[in-house]
């Protein structure tokens, strides 16, 4: 059984229709990148799935349960970790607070302070530089740092399926590269399913794995990466569209 | 000199503590409470027994203040709870606006409802007389019962500053302040950390009436709008939704009232509030987003 399944989402703003009839799943380990251009309805999808925007019809199901109009908190308690656009750090709160956040959700779990705290080791292992600056200000940490540490808070729940909206928005192309290669080694080592939002399909040719192209809130291609990267369909996909 | 000191502190103790109570809840549900205030006068009226005649009943103001202490902050703790069950939850999706005109109308239901039960007539009561003696300290003279404001209210504020900064429930509510969604996305439980917020504020109104109860010894169901408007202001100099700003403008404002009581010229001094307001203006010309700007204008839920 699929780990994340859609079937028939439609999301509305008002009058806008931003997602149309969209279905696809998602198996447990894989890697799937949604692209296309601007307003193609990826983000919509994305806070659909995080229980943050309503949907205006069709049905959600994650790990075996019906999430469809459930509350972000409950969806959460079934493994799916958000790291959302525009990071969305806690500015105020130190970096560990950051880190700390989503531990609370297995309180009632037995022994899950000692869990929490080698959560916490691992993900300062994985990206030592929080450590140094886990006392300081998150909201003084440079945009890659801060890529960094929502990376390591949305892991810190210890979550079946992570979802990343747009890990590169405005962050220089080396700061980038970095974030990607620790989240392919991430994935290796936990064996983690990975859903990330790109405008860009140069970074999923990269990395492998299954992309979905959509376009004005409809998906027009879906398949292998590799495969479709070379392929004239994803050229006119974004016809229009410069690549970054 | 030190009497005016003392005078101010205490003051701008009571506006302090108003303003938390403000504060708290418009950081984690961008609601402006208008009710604050007859919760206030609610914890209050809490200490009689219902009745209409012009002569209080004691009821609960005759407990022994270790008993006193936990029942009025257990009212307010209880009513401000009970106002987001029955009145808030529903209008959480709804327009900053909406809710604020909602707090407006559950104010006036809890103003009405003391009416009903107590009359509009101002009744005395001599609360903890025992803390209206002199105490004098580095030769002035002061009521006991003000400098057990100004303990209090230090206490108040180290405990919750505490409370946020070291517990799980703190850092959860922290979180929430700043960006509801991000929270919740992270497995923070919204009811859990919105009903914390009023019960917290509910508390804060409970302490507010004890002191202020205290302090003037007649209960008035209009008791707690006038605390509450400077409170508002309070809010609005320290930067909406900081609690850290509600508490320094809450002690500026304080200050200032006490400072122009006593400065004016005699002929000017009726009109104190009007130069108090005055100077507010003037704060917010220079400073619109307040004197600590809160984090996190995102929206809620």
């Amino acid at each position: 059984m699929s780990l994340l399944a859609l079937s028939d989402i439609t999301i509305r703003y008002s009058r806008l229709t931003a997602v149309r009839n969209v279905s696809f799943s998602m198996d447990e380990g894989e890697i799937l990148f949604i692209t296309g251009p601007n307003g193609a309805g990826k983000s919509s999808l994305l806070r659909a799935i995080a229980g943050v925007t309503p949907v205006a019809g069709g049905r959600i199901d994650l790990a075996g349960h019906e999430i469809t109009g459930q509350a972000p908190e409950n969806i959460a308690r079934l493994g799916f970790s958000m790291v959302p656009e525009g990071r969305d750090v806690f500015g105020s709160l130190t970096t560990e607070e950051n880190l700390l956040v989503g531990t609370g959700m297995h309180a009632r779990e037995r022994g899950w302070r000692s869990r929490a705290a080698d959560e916490l080791e691992a993900v300062y292992a994985t990206f030592p530089m929080l450590k140094e600056r886990r006392h300081g200000q998150a909201g003084l940490l440079s945009g890659g740092q801060q890529q960094m540490l929502v990376i390591g808070r949305a892991l810190m729940t210890n979550p079946r399926l992570v979802a990343i909206d747009e890990p590169s928005l405005g962050l220089a192309p080396n700061i980038n590269d970095q974030v990607y290669e620790r989240l392919i080694a991430l994935r290796a080592q936990r064996q983690l399913t990975l859903l990330i939002v790109e405008q860009s399909s140069a970074r999923a040719m990269m990395v492998g794995g299954r992309m979905i192209l959509m376009r004005g809130g409809q998906i027009v291609l879906d398949g292998d990466a590799r495969t479709l990267g070379n392929g004239e369909a994803i050229q006119a996909a974004y016809f229009g569209y410069e690549d970054n | 000199m030190l009497q005016i000191l003392f005078d101010a502190l205490s003051l701008g103790s009571l506006y302090a503590l108003g303003a938390l109570g403000i504060a708290l809840i418009f950081g984690v549900m961008r609601l402006v409470n208008f009710a604050h205030g007859d919760v206030i006068a609610f914890c209050v009226f809490a200490l009689l027994w219902p009745s209409t005649d012009a002569m209080a009943i004691v009821f609960a103001g005759q407990l022994p203040w270790y008993l006193l202490l936990p029942f009025v902050l257990l009212c307010g703790a209880g009513l401000s709870v009970l106002c987001e069950i029955v009145v808030f939850r529903r209008f959480r999706q709804a327009n900053p606006a909406t809710m604020m005109i909602a707090s407006f109308a559950l104010g006036f239901v809890i103003r009405y409802f003391l009416l009903m039960l107590f009359s509009s007539r101002p009744k005395s009561i001599s609360l903890l007389p025992e803390l209206s003696q002199p105490v004098e300290i580095l030769g002035a003279r002061l009521p006991l019962l003000q400098l057990i404001t100004i303990v209090a209210t230090m206490v108040i504020l180290i405990g919750l500053t505490l409370f946020l900064r070291q517990t799980r429930f703190g850092l959860e509510m922290r979180a929430a302040a700043e960006n509801f969604s991000m929270a919740r996305m992270l497995g923070v439980r919204a009811n859990r950390v919105i009903m914390g917020a009023f019960a917290l504020s509910g508390a804060l109104a409970a302490a507010i009436a004890l002191i202020f109860g205290a302090q003037t010894g007649t209960l008035d169901i209009q008791m707690g709008a006038s605390i509450m408007l400077m409170a508002f202001i309070a809010t609005v100099i320290g930067g909406l939704g900081s609690l850290g700003g509600a508490v320094l403008a809450g002690f500026l404002l304080g200050a200032a009232s006490v400072i122009m009581q006593v400065m004016l010229p005699i002929d000017a001094r009726p009109f104190r509030d009007a130069f108090v307001y005055g100077a507010v203006i003037l704060v917010l010309l220079f400073r619109p987003q307040g004197l600590i700007a809160a984090r996190g204008t995102k929206e809620r839920i």
